[in-house]
C-alpha cells in the first residue's frame, strides 16, 4: 500500500468535500457573501491556512497542478508544508510557476503574473468579517450585511484620514463586490486590490471562523474610498533590487545592522523569471550560477 | 412667527394608539395613547419602574410591543405604522428622521472612534462620501454643542460626562431628524452642567423645530423643555396635559405626591 492510498484523495472524506463544494457554489452565486460551513479539524493549527486547505482539497482534481505561495514566496515554511501536504495526500503535480498552476493557494498576496481563465486562486482568510473591529456583535454585522448598511466601514476610513492625513489601511482593504456586499479581501496589500477584477476564480476560506466566500471571474470589485481621498494602491517607492522591476509589490529586507536595506519583489517566482530573462537590479549578483544537480 | 393655533390643524407627526407591553404576568405599560405634533416636546415622568423606559423603547422601535399602533408621519407615505414597516425601513428611519439620546452617553457613542467620526457616522450611513464635507459638518455641529474645534480628533473617552452627552446630541442631530427620543438626557450630570445642557437642548429644539419625547424623573427638566406632560404610574398614564397645568395644579393623587416630593433649596 502506497503512502497516498492511506488517505482519501486530498485528505478530506467525500462527504466533507461535498459539503464544502455546496458552500462554494452558494458563495459563487452571491459574490462576496460569507457562507457558513462546517469547518473540519485539519492537521495544522488554526491561523496556518486551515480554511484555504479545505477549499483547495474540495476543488482539487488528480489532473490539477498545485502552487502555494505565502506572502508571494514559494519557499517559506507555510507554503512548503501545504504543498507537501497535497503532494502526499492527493498526489497532484506541483509547480512554482504561476502560469503552469491550475490551483494556487495563497496567503496575503495575489501573484504578479495576471491569472488566466480556468485558474483558481484560493485565499487563506484569518478574519472574514470586514466589520469585525467596528461592530463586535456577529448578529449585528450579519444584519448590516443583509440591509446593506455599510456606513460604518467609511467611519473607519474617516478615522484613518483624521489621524494620519490619508487612508492608512494598507492591507485587508475593504472592497465592495458587484455593487452589493462589502468584503474583506483577506490581508493582501491594497496594492493587489485592483487585481481582484480578474479572469480567474477567487475562493476564500476561513477555517477558524467557518466561512467561505468567493468572487467569480470578471466581477466588479471596488475598493472603498472618499471622493476627495480616492483609493491609492500604494507600494514602496523603489525598484526591485534584484530584478529591477518598478511595477511589483516589494518586501523590505534589512541586510545589516547599520540601516542597510533592500527592496525585493515579494513574488519570488515572478522575480526569478525576470532575472532569468536578463533583467538586473542594483543589488543583483553579477552572475548567477547555473542550476546544476548537486 | 408661527400662528398660535396652527398646531391644532396640523397632522400629528407621531401617534401612539393603545400600546401595551407586558413581561409575562407583569405590566410594562398598558393602553398608552397620545399624539405628538410637529415642533412639540412631550415629557414623560414617573418614578422608577413606572414603565417610562418600556414605553420609550416600544415607541422608538427598540422593543416590540404586544399590541397597539405606533404611527409616524413618513416623508413619502404619510402616517405609517412603524411596526408593520420592514426592518430596513425602520432602521433607515432610526438613522435619518429619528434620533435617540441615551441616558448614558457610552450607549449612544462609539467610544473607540473620534468625536468627528462619531458625528460623521450618520452622514456616512446615509451616503455621504466626501471627507471634507463630512468633517466640515462635524466641526459645525461640535461648535453648536459648544465643543472646541480642536477636540474633533479626540476620542469620547477623553471627554467629561457633560461633553460626552453634548457629543451624543450632536451625533444624533447631524442628519436633521424630525423626532428625537431622549431617555434621561441629564441623568448623571451635576446641576450646573445639567443647566447648560438643558439650555442647549432648548435652543436646538426651538431652532430646528424638533419634536421630542423626553423621558425623565426630573420634574425640572420637563418644566424647562416640555410643552406637554404625561405622568405614568405602574404602567398606566394617570394624568396628561400641558406641563405648567399638570405641575401647578396636579389632579391625580400620584402627581400631587410627585410634585410635592421635589426638594426645595
Amino acid at each position: 500500500m502506497k503512502e497516498m492510498d492511506q488517505y482519501n484523495f486530498a485528505y478530506l472524506d467525500e462527504q466533507t468535500k461535498r459539503m464544502i463544494r455546496r458552500a462554494l457554489l452558494k458563495a459563487l452565486a452571491i459574490p462576496g457573501y460569507q457562507v457558513p460551513f462546517a469547518s473540519r479539524e485539519m492537521p495544522m493549527p488554526y491561523g496556518w491556512g486551515t480554511g484555504g486547505v479545505q477549499v483547495s482539497a474540495a476543488v482539487l482534481t488528480p489532473e490539477d497542478c498545485f502552487k502555494v505561495i505565502d506572502q508571494g514566496a514559494d519557499d517559506t515554511t507555510n507554503a512548503v508544508s501545504i504543498r507537501k501536504f497535497f503532494q502526499r495526500t492527493a498526489g497532484v503535480a506541483t509547480t512554482e510557476h504561476t502560469e503552469d498552476a491550475s490551483v494556487i493557494q495563497t496567503r496575503h498576496r495575489i501573484p504578479e503574473e495576471p491569472l488566466k481563465e480556468g485558474q483558481i486562486l484560493v485565499y487563506q482568510v484569518p478574519i472574514p468579517e470586514p466589520l469585525r473591529f467596528l461592530e463586535p456583535r456577529e448578529t449585528e454585522t450579519r444584519k448590516m450585511h443583509a440591509l446593506e448598511e455599510y456606513g460604518l466601514m467609511h467611519v473607519k476610513l474617516y478615522e484613518d484620514i483624521a489621524r494620519h492625513g490619508e487612508i492608512a489601511t494598507a492591507y485587508a482593504y475593504p472592497v465592495k463586490v458587484e455593487g452589493r456586499y462589502v468584503m474583506d479581501p483577506s490581508p493582501i496589500p491594497k496594492f493587489d486590490n485592483p487585481k481582484m477584477e480578474m479572469a480567474a476564480l477567487q475562493l476564500f476560506g476561513a477555517g477558524r471562523e467557518q466561512r467561505i466566500y468567493a468572487v467569480p471571474p470578471y466581477s466588479r470589485v471596488v475598493s472603498l474610498d472618499f471622493e476627495d481621498y480616492p483609493f491609492d494602491p500604494s507600494k514602496a517607492e523603489h525598484p526591485c533590487a534584484l530584478c529591477g522591476a518598478e511595477h511589483t509589490y516589494l518586501d523590505e529586507v534589512i541586510v545589516d545592522d547599520d540601516g542597510g536595506r533592500m527592496f525585493v519583489c515579494s513574488d519570488t517566482d515572478y522575480c526569478a523569471a525576470r532575472r532569468a530573462a536578463g533583467h538586473r537590479g542594483a543589488m543583483a549578483a553579477p552572475y548567477e550560477e547555473e542550476e546544476t544537480a548537486g | 412667527m408661527i400662528d398660535a393655533n396652527a398646531w391644532q390643524q396640523a397632522n400629528p407627526l407621531f401617534s401612539v394608539r393603545g400600546l401595551s407591553k407586558s413581561y409575562g404576568g407583569r405590566i410594562g405599560c398598558a393602553d398608552v395613547s397620545f399624539d405628538l405634533y410637529p415642533g412639540e416636546v412631550m415629557g414623560i415622568v414617573g418614578e422608577s419602574g413606572s414603565g417610562k423606559s418600556t414605553l420609550l423603547n416600544c415607541i422608538s422601535g427598540q422593543m416590540a410591543p404586544d399590541s397597539g399602533e405606533v404611527l409616524f408621519d413618513t416623508r413619502t407615505e404619510g402616517l405609517k405604522d412603524t411596526r408593520k414597516m420592514r426592518e430596513s425601513e425602520r432602521r433607515m428611519l432610526a438613522r435619518t428622521d429619528w434620533a435617540f439620546v441615551h441616558q448614558n452617553p457610552r450607549d449612544g457613542l462609539r467610544m473607540g472612534v473620534s468625536a468627528g467620526g462619531n458625528v460623521g457616522e450618520r452622514l456616512m450611513a446615509v451616503g455621504a462620501r466626501h471627507y471634507g464635507d463630512i468633517r466640515d459638518s462635524a466641526l459645525d455641529w461640535l461648535g453648536r454643542v459648544e465643543i472646541a474645534a480642536d477636540r474633533v480628533d479626540d476620542r469620547p473617552s477623553a471627554f467629561s460626562g457633560g461633553m460626552q452627552q453634548r457629543l451624543q446630541i450632536a451625533r444624533n442631530l447631524v442628519t436633521g431628524p424630525r423626532l428625537v427620543f431622549m431617555d434621561e438626557p441629564t441623568g448623571g450630570l451635576d446641576v450646573s452642567v445639567q443647566a447648560r445642557l438643558l439650555d442647549l437642548l432648548r435652543g436646538l429644539v426651538r431652532e430646528m423645530g424638533l419634536s421630542a419625547i423626553v423621558v425623565t424623573h426630573d420634574l425640572a427638566v420637563v418644566r424647562l423643555l416640555a410643552d406637554r406632560l404625561m405622568v405614568m404610574k405602574s404602567g398606566h398614564v394617570v394624568e396628561a396635559g400641558l406641563t405648567d397645568q399638570v405641575l401647578d395644579d396636579p389632579q391625580h393623587a400620584y402627581t400631587q405626591l410627585l410634585v410635592s416630593s421635589v426638594l426645595q433649596v
